[in-house]
């Protein structure tokens, strides 16, 4: 049954005061996971913007245990947390391995690719904004096409990587999409996977960045929606091989609405402020490509 | 004075308020809620919230009426972007204070 | 008396212990499943494969209970020590040369956040080019980032150590790499005690984690920490980066008492005690000293048989602790000697070999310094023969007699 945004728990684990920017939508995010999470739950996190979340010694803004770790090895060392806690004998703690996109897709894929193959008993949670964030947006393989950042100055010259698509390679039983812009299928979701004990759970969140993809703060939520009504980002749940769409994604393809114009999502981005003609028809193309193979999968 | 009454070996932290300072300090605009337009305040019962829902920091108490905690606000605008009813207004922070509604927290 | 082979091991029932006929990786892996290890993680890499395997077989069997993750990398293998230590496990590894290079950061981070994994370092030489025969290149490679380093000079040893290394480890809160020779010892099958399970618990009680992973109480481990002290919530003045760093070289230095407190406890329990920094063979009279880590300082033990054959006053000091460099045990232990033949299995590239690069660091706070010259030997491989140590000694010695103070490494049956 899904939660109305209204009834979501009022306790708080995180404490104001912390260096994120302002407007930071993993900060949004976070505090709904979190409550999924009932707090009951040890993150491992890599270099990201997520450690500068959590802060500097002696003291964190979060009131979860966390382990940070190298840059690389966030499933890895997540993998060993669930390996240490089984060893302990102790069963009643969720293992979170909380990376961005940077730390999932590149430099951190060996060692999520090798902890979903062993099916290894965790939440894997990717945080996608698009870029590495925490050293000044250069580019990652996520970054869409033709976006500016510090790395791709002219816009990136290819697509981004589809990570849930990699994770459905590896036979993740369960793997979802989430937005902070959406917070009932956000926490949903992470409530879900908390309850599927004994596999490997993957949800790829995008959280939409304003100083890295160049809008003002307020709108970061709007962002967040418009990526999803473009269909650059869609909302949906992959369980043991079986596709659904969900939240807005899914009440776009029960209503058969078109999809939004990139132009209104990318508009608002001074990331995209010079992208070709040719790009931009291009990525819409692309969008519209997923878009369409997603709409024919729910439907089967 | 040393560190030797620090007993750890290794870093590791506890939780604190404020592990960066006061980040309302960071502000350039700062939310000025109009409780006549609030529909939580109208209502005088538990309604949206919205604000409370999306803010970054952890700042606004979802209570009637909303407080916003200014010495952590960052001044994102989020609260007053999302508002259904318009009740929140970012304003330039070096306004003057008696442009505020007095129910407004610091 | 000896029984017949039994796939490939022979059984001496002897009446406190068995006695297995084993190679060192075996001894690692028995080692390891004595100490009651609860997290296991490597990567296979020749020549450290078998202690893989051989766990793989003790977990699977029931023989150990232990969590064994197959890790995708050596990287991830640490990776998963630390974060199984950090949650209060007991853990271990095994690597050898680019397997340890690949783990580097993981192995600076094990030291930083003080946490006693023990991993046994195969000694294997680095590429390029590919060699999987034996030096010490790859754990001298990593000297410098602050774990215990330990030596181990035949296979009886390496079990010992495997277990002491839990004991010191879990005392000071500092990894322990217990580095034992690439098929010289590996893969050669040596008598080997094994101890008594019971015994092996007495001496070494449950690890008590200095972390805490607990939602009652959330701590943030391992976080960004700055240049300068900084005050917590409640006022105490917590350290920077550079107090934490002290402290790691204090337990470091702190360290030394412990490895040989360890040793002393281990010795009344399982009545073996074969030194604790160092060990020597024929010492006491020594005018003469050859000096070296792992097999080729028992190796010279044959070496020095011959030179007292041959008249020379000679004795072998045999190096079981690298780091912390015990100086202040060899600065005594060569006090008498006129002369010190170091042999390094290992290069610091543009310098000197380590081990005679350190004891010449050492030497110069000692008032009595004996002449140190260093050979460097057995590279990827090379194997070194007792005749060339003596050779070597020997050139060493007509050098001191003609007053030939100042001279460069020598290379034995280097072939170029």
């Amino acid at each position: 049954m899904e939660t109305n945004i209204l009834n979501l728990p009022e306790q708080e684990y995180m404490l104001p005061g912390n260096r994120t920017c302002a407007g930071c939508t993993l900060s949004i995010a976070y505090r709904y996971i979190l409550k999924a999470l009932e707090g009951k739950a040890i993150i491992t996190v890599p270099a990201s913007c997520l450690t500068v979340l959590h802060g500097m010694y002696p003291t964190t803004s979060v009131l979860i245990p966390c382990l940070n770790v190298a840059f690389p090895s966030t499933a890895a060392s997540a993998s060993g947390l669930v390996a240490g806690l089984k060893a302990l004998g102790k069963s009643d703690l969720t293992v979170v391995a909380f990376a961005g996109d940077g730390g999932t897709n590149d430099i951190g894929i060996q060692g999520l690719s090798g902890a979903a193959e062993r099916n290894t008993d965790f939440i894997y949670i990717c945080y996608d904004n698009e870029a590495y964030m925490n050293t000044g947006t250069q580019r990652s393989s996520s970054t869409p096409l033709g976006a500016k950042t510090t790395t791709t100055p002219t816009g990136k010259r290819q697509h981004a990587k589809d990570m849930p698509h990699i994770m459905e390679s590896h036979g993740v039983p369960y793997i979802a999409t989430a937005c902070p812009s959406y917070p009932a299928d956000l926490y949903d979701k992470v409530r879900k996977a908390k309850d599927k004990n004994g596999m490997t759970r993957y949800i790829h969140i995008s959280t939409p960045c304003a100083p890295g993809w160049l809008f003002p703060s307020k709108d970061a939520v709007t962002v967040g929606r418009l990526s999803v009504e473009t269909g650059m980002f869609i909302l949906y749940e992959i369980e043991n091989g079986t596709f659904q769409l969900t939240g807005k994604s899914r009440s776009m393809a029960e209503h058969e609405t078109k999809l939004k114009p990139l132009a209104s999502y990318m508009g608002l981005q001074g990331r995209f402020a010079n992208i070709s003609q040719e790009r931009l028809e291009e990525l819409q193309h692309w969008v519209n490509s997923r878009w369409n193979a997603c709409l024919e999968r729910t439907s089967q | 004075m040393g560190t030797r009454d620090c007993k750890h070996i290794s870093a590791m932290a506890s939780p604190a308020v404020g592990e960066v300072g006061k980040t309302g300090e960071w502000r350039q605009l700062r939310p000025v809620i109009d409780y006549s337009k609030c529909l939580a305040a109208k209502k005088n019962k538990p309604h949206c919230f919205l604000c409370w829902l999306y803010c970054p920091e952890v700042v606004i108490k979802k209570a009637i009426p909303i407080e916003i905690d200014l010495t952590y606000c960052k001044g994102c605008g989020i609260c007053a972007e999302e508002c259904p009813a318009g009740a929140i207004t970012m304003v330039a922070e070096n306004a003057s204070r008696d442009q505020d509604r007095p129910t407004n927290v610091e | 008396m000896l029984h017949g082979i039994k796939t490939g091991r022979q059984m001496l029932n002897n009446e406190n212990h068995d006695t297995l006929i084993i190679t060192g990786n075996e001894a690692a892996a028995t080692g390891a499943k004595l100490s009651q290890v609860q997290v296991i993680a490597a990567y296979p890499i020749t020549p450290q494969s078998p202690v893989t395997e051989k766990l793989c077989q003790f977990v699977e069997t029931g023989e150990l209970n232990s969590e064994y993750v197959t890790v995708e990398s050596e990287h991830s293998a640490l990776s998963v020590c630390i974060a199984a230590s950090s949650i209060g496990a007991r853990v271990f590894t095994a690597t050898s040369a680019n397997g340890l290079a690949y783990m580097c950061e993981q192995i600076h981070w094990a030291a930083g956040a003080r946490l006693p994994v023990v991993m046994a370092c195969v000694n294997r030489a680095m590429a390029a080019p590919w060699n999987v025969l034996n030096d010490q290149q790859d754990s001298m490679s990593q000297r410098d980032a602050g774990w215990i380093q330990m030596f181990a000079r035949d296979n009886q040893e390496i079990l010992d150590l495997i277990i002491q290394a839990y004991k010191i480890a879990e005392t000071v809160y500092v990894p322990v790499m217990v580095c034992y020779d690439g098929y010289i010892l590996s893969h050669t099958v040596m008598p080997v005690e094994i101890p008594e399970q019971e015994k092996v618990d007495q001496f070494l009680p449950p690890y008590k984690p200095h972390t805490i992973l607990d939602p009652a109480d959330p701590r943030n481990l391992n976080q960004v920490t700055l240049a300068d002290p900084r005050p917590e919530a409640s006022g105490t003045i917590c350290h920077g980066y550079m107090e934490l760093r002290y402290l790691l070289q204090e337990a470091l230095d702190h360290s030394l008492e412990t490895i040989t407190d360890v040793e002393r406890q281990f010795a009344s329990i399982f009545g073996r005690s074969r030194g604790s920094l160092l060990w020597d063979y024929k010492l006491e009279d020594a005018e003469l000293i050859l000096m070296a880590a792992g097999s080729i300082a028992t190796e010279a033990t044959a070496a020095v048989d011959e030179l007292r054959h041959q008249g020379y006053k000679a004795g072998v000091l045999g190096l079981r602790v690298y780091r912390p460099f015990p100086k202040q045990a060899l600065i005594e232990a060569t006090s008498q000697a006129k002369l010190v033949v170091v042999f390094d299995k290992s290069l610091s590239y543009g310098n000197e070999g380590p081990i005679c690069c350190d004891l010449k660091s050492a030497l110069y706070l000692s008032n009595s310094r004996p002449a140190v010259h260093g050979y460097i030997a057995g590279l990827g491989g090379r194997d070194v023969k007792a005749r060339e140590l003596v050779e070597a000694t020997l050139d060493s010695i007509r050098c001191l007699d003609n007053e030939q103070h100042v001279r460069k490494s020598g290379w034995i049956n280097c072939q170029i």
